[in-house]
């Protein structure tokens, strides 16, 4: 009983991030079009350098990774922040379900919707510049694929308590966020050319990690890791338990401050 | 049984942070001391002005907002221990309300909301086209939620929160903002909703006399966050009636000051439309209003129009809270 309830708010909740955000035209320019102008640019330059073809594939990985940050960063993050300003988490946080069907909700439609988003970036991509892209463990590619999902949306629940008691701050911390994690995470080079130290620090968003694993996965014999395959995998295993976690401790505390000072209710 | 609401000595302070309109900051008194018991089946209601505490009432009631101290329970329950079995069994639409997602259809987004209380898909969508189509609005189902009316946008609200079914309902001014059609039906449906389950509960707050009189079987007039009278909207302006109440139009005033200073004169609201001026007059017994029509005629005022008048709920509000509900709402915002 008790599952079949957390069910049907998690698809409830998922059903405008799949179905009604796909009514809304504008994604073809924000999640298609502006990741392969930024692909395009890095293809030219590796290109105009004579870099391997494998960095054109880079690039590419790069690009469908930014639709997976930007869904994180500002409809995961952020939406908290949006639901309490519509009135919608007042009511979300009446309904007997609980905020945290809620959440998973949240994320389930926006890894769905994303996932086929930067699908699609890739299959543009792959086309456009015959980038050569071959999995060499489908098992291994879709651990990370998963693992790195599950600690990056939990990382994207978290924020969004905590940017939710932040208030307006929020916004100014999801715009912070976005280019820097491009250049720490490696979208467009493999991360290790920072140096290992910073590598490592940057391993803490998990998108650092699972791109560097999923290289490592596709370019066997090109790419060098930032960490053995082995150990990013297990790191982003601790991630994805970590961040969930404190995801959910942080949504417990958000509640109670909710409840006991009335900053969701009240505008003051 | 228990009652459907139940408050004991319910206490809320907030505590404002520091700056250019508060100077001071420090803790603000949103409900000192309110005991009320709504017995179930009641379409109760709370009126006062803007900050008076409405609005942090329901809010203690659904769970939203912690007491300072006191207690509050909805059928037994205690709202602060046992909130996960108060949501169970209530429900919340409030006036103004944008809730949900503008690129879902009404359908749609009502469907959502059904996940939230566990309805199974088929049942829901059933629930909602019933309801649609007693709140008139089953012929837009399939529209965009952006694309609504205030009018329309509100009674999908209402169709919102009566889809879970709840024991007690709580309508925080569903009809603020609304055309006069529209709130019309609103409180038509509110009324047959109730009409249909005996057993269910209404707490409704608004900012209307008429709305109050019309729905409500008791009322409680809350202001600066006191329960100052709790009765039925007869009683209520039984109370208020001693003393006779007129209307009178005359040609337009500068000031009523000087009506103001008459024997047996006890109030005088003026208000200025089309070039004369309407008085609203409480005065200690009949025959005072002679005096008044002697000194407007002193004035060279002449009278349009002289009726006596039964007392309403605004009178009543007027004798216990000592001013009208709008005066009472600049004050607020003055603060």
């Amino acid at each position: 009983m008790r599952v079949r309830r957390v069910w049907y708010a998690v698809r409830g909740r998922a059903y405008p991030r799949t179905v009604g955000a796909a009514r809304e035209p504008s994604w073809i320019f924000y999640d298609l079009a502006l990741p392969i102008l930024g692909v395009l640019a890095f293809v030219f330059v590796y290109r105009a350098l004579g870099a391997p073809p494998q960095f054109t594939g880079y690039v590419i990985m790069g690009g469908a990774t930014v639709a997976f940050w930007m869904n994180v960063m500002w409809n995961m993050a952020a939406q908290f922040y949006w639901e309490k300003h519509q009135g919608n988490l007042e009511l979300y946080m009446m309904v007997p379900c609980g905020l945290v069907p809620i959440l998973l909700g949240m994320a389930a439609g926006g890894m769905l919707a994303t996932t086929v988003r930067a699908a699609v970036v890739v299959a543009v991509g792959v086309l456009l510049f015959q980038a050569p892209l071959a999995v060499s463990s489908w098992p291994l590619f879709a651990l990370i694929f998963a693992l790195g999902l599950v600690a990056l949306y939990g990382l994207g629940m978290f924020f969004s308590s905590l940017f939710l008691l932040w208030g307006r701050e929020a916004w100014h911390l999801v715009s912070l966020l976005q280019e820097p994690v491009y250049l720490a995470s490696g979208f467009y080079f493999p991360v290790r050319a920072l140096g290992m130290w910073v590598g490592m620090v940057a391993s803490l968003i998990p998108i650092t990690l699972a791109l560097d694993g999923l290289r490592q996965v596709m370019f066997p014999a090109f790419h060098r890791g930032l960490l053995p395959l082995a150990w990013e995998v297990a790191g982003l295993a601790l991630l994805a338990v970590l961040f969930p976690v404190l995801a959910l401790r942080m949504l417990r505390f958000m509640e109670r401050l909710a409840r006991q000072e009335g900053r969701l209710s009240f505008r003051w | 049984m228990p009652p459907a609401i139940e408050t004991e000595d319910l206490v809320r302070t907030f505590r404002l942070r520091r700056s250019r309109q508060h100077p001071s900051g420090g803790p603000v008194v949103a409900l000192d001391g309110v005991s009320l018991e709504v017995p179930r089946g009641e379409l109760f209601g709370l009126l006062g002005p803007n900050g008076a505490g409405k609005t942090t009432l329901i809010k203690i009631l659904v769970t939203l907002l912690l007491p300072t101290s006191g207690r509050a329970a909805v059928e037994g329950l205690d709202v602060r221990t046992q909130a996960q079995r108060v949501r169970e069994r209530i429900s919340m639409v409030s006036g103004g309300e944008h809730s949900g997602y503008g690129l879902l259809t009404v359908r749609e987004q009502l469907w959502m909301f059904s996940q939230f209380y566990g309805i199974p898909s088929g049942e829901a969508l059933a629930r909602i086209d019933r309801l649609l189509q007693v709140v008139g609005l089953y012929q837009e189902r399939h529209r965009k939620v952006q694309q609504l009316s205030t009018g329309m946008r509100q009674k999908m609200n209402l169709v919102r929160g009566l889809l879970s079914d709840p024991r007690v309902f709580f309508l925080d001014e569903p009809t603020v903002g609304l055309d006069v059609g529209a709130a019309r039906d609103i409180r038509a449906y509110i009324r047959t909703w109730l009409a249909d389950r005996p057993d269910r509960t209404i707490l409704l707050t608004t900012h209307y006399m008429s709305e109050a009189e019309e729905l409500c079987d008791r009322v409680a007039i809350i202001h600066r966050g006191k329960i100052v009278a709790c009765d039925t909207p007869a009683r209520l302006k039984q109370a208020a009636s001693g003393g006779s109440y007129f209307l009178l139009d005359t040609e337009r005033l500068d000031g009523a000051d000087f009506l103001r200073r008459l024997p047996g004169v006890a109030r005088v609201d003026s208000v200025e439309r089309d070039g004369q001026t309407e008085l609203r007059l409480r005065l200690a017994e009949d025959g005072a209003i002679a005096g008044v029509v002697a000194e407007l005629t002193r004035h060279g005022r002449r009278i349009l129009r002289l009726q006596k008048i039964e007392p309403t709920l605004e009178d009543a509000f007027i004798t216990l809270v000592g001013q009208r509900l709008e005066e009472a709402d600049q004050e607020v915002i003055g603060e």
